[in-house]
């Protein structure tokens, strides 16, 4: 067992590895899957912002990915990648946070983003908690669990982020796990090299703030379940909802044409710089 | 080969539990920041799928072609 350096390690900052997670926090993972994409693609850093909130999962990219990085407030990522998109189309932006960010308090931001097809990747982070804050019930717990706020049990129903985003208007739509590396990565390809909003949800851990409330208190009770219960999106036809419920779908729910927002607002800005132009040369 | 970094791994067992060919075993020393770093104790069984690297949290191990 040697000291050796990971041939990934110019995508983070090794300064400051090994990173904060907790023991086999899912984040960890999907930091590897992505940098694992960015240099499978040969995206330069340097051509990229990545943008996130608050969160466990918002450190994914800040501080831990060697881009540059705007780390926001709490469910506003989408709305401050917004803004970089439009001023510098030429970028590639790339939001990474978590499910209480993204689909909670910044669910607004979510399904407007997805409905006007802003070209932007969204990768949520759906450890189904408020991790960071002490393992409050988000908006994605599955009904019937602990957590903290829920010491009973979560009496509401969990949202199907991916679904509700497909419906809003995106054009690319996955879900994978933290188990489903390899396919994750090449999703993650996928939605950074297409033009359009992308959003893929990572369904991830929490041994920490969730698992232990729920008798899974390590990363591989996670794991199973994700491999034993992740059921392909081909494979579903014909099951009830209630069967549906139990499975966690895995795969691409759609990938489609739709006249994206920046490049169309450019457009128009061009016709009414040319028009101005115009007027004063009369 | 397999190389694993005692300094970045966390001993979340992983890579133990999840390698198709079982290369791993846990370890009954813990390293100087208090974790059980995997042994890798059947090289020879490990096809370089590489899964054990994808699946680690930590950036603590590369499956290398030498
Ligand atoms: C406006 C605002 N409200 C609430 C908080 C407190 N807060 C910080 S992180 C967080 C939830 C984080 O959950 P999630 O986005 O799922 O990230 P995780 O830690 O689970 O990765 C909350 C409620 C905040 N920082 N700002
Ligand atoms: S609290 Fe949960 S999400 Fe946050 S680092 Fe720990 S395991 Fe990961
Ligand atoms: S998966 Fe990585 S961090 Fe976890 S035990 Fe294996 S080498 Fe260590
Ligand atoms: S590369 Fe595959 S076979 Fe080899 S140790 Fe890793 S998981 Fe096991
Ligand atoms: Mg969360």
């Amino acid at each position: 067992m040697g000291e050796y350096r990971h041939r990934l390690m110019d995508y983070v900052r090794e300064e400051i590895m090994p990173h904060r997670f907790c023991v086999g926090c899912g984040c960890g993972t999907v930091l590897n899957a992505f940098v694992n994409a960015v240099e499978e693609i040969g995206l330069e850093p340097t051509k990229m912002v990545c943008v996130s909130g608050i969160g466990c999962s918002s450190w994914i990219p800040s501080p831990y990915f060697r881009s540059d990085t705007l780390h926001t407030t709490h469910g506003r990522p989408i709305a401050f990648a917004t803004g970089v998109k439009i001023m510098r189309p030429d970028l590639t932006v790339v939001v990474i946070a978590g499910d209480g960010d993204v689909s909670g308090i910044g669910g607004n931001h979510l399904i407007h983003a997805a409905r006007r097809n802003i070209d932007l990747s969204v990768f949520m982070v759906n450890n189904m908690i408020y991790g960071m804050t002490g393992g409050q019930v988000a908006p994605t717990t599955p009904s019937g669990t602990k957590t903290s706020t829920t010491p009973h049990r979560n009496i509401e129903p969990a949202f199907k982020v991916a679904d509700l985003v497909m419906t809003a208007g995106a054009t690319y739509v996955a879900r994978w796990t933290t188990y489903h590396v390899f396919p994750l990565m090449e999703s993650m390809q996928n939605a950074m090299t297409r033009k359009g909003f992308s959003f893929i949800e990572i369904i991830s851990q929490c041994p920490d703030n969730y698992g232990r409330r729920i008798g899974k208190p390590t990363a591989n009770d996670f794991l199973k379940q994700f491999r034993d219960d992740a059921i392909r999106i081909n494979k579903t036809e014909g099951m009830s909802e209630e069967q549906l419920d139990k499975r966690i779908v895995i795969g691409k729910l759609c990938d489609r044409e739709r006249p994206e927002y920046v490049t169309q607002l450019h457009e128009i800005i061009r016709e009414q710089v040319a028009a101005v132009k115009r007027e004063k040369t009369k | 080969m397999i190389e694993i970094n005692d300094d970045l791994c966390k001993g979340c067992d992983i890579c133990i539990e999840f390698c198709p060919l079982n290369v791993f075993l846990k370890s009954d020393t813990l390293n100087r920041k208090g974790y059980y770093v995997p042994v890798i104790a059947e090289e020879d069984l490990c096809v370089g799928c590489r899964l054990c690297e994808l699946l680690c949290p930590e950036f603590a191990i590369i499956i290398t072609n030498e």
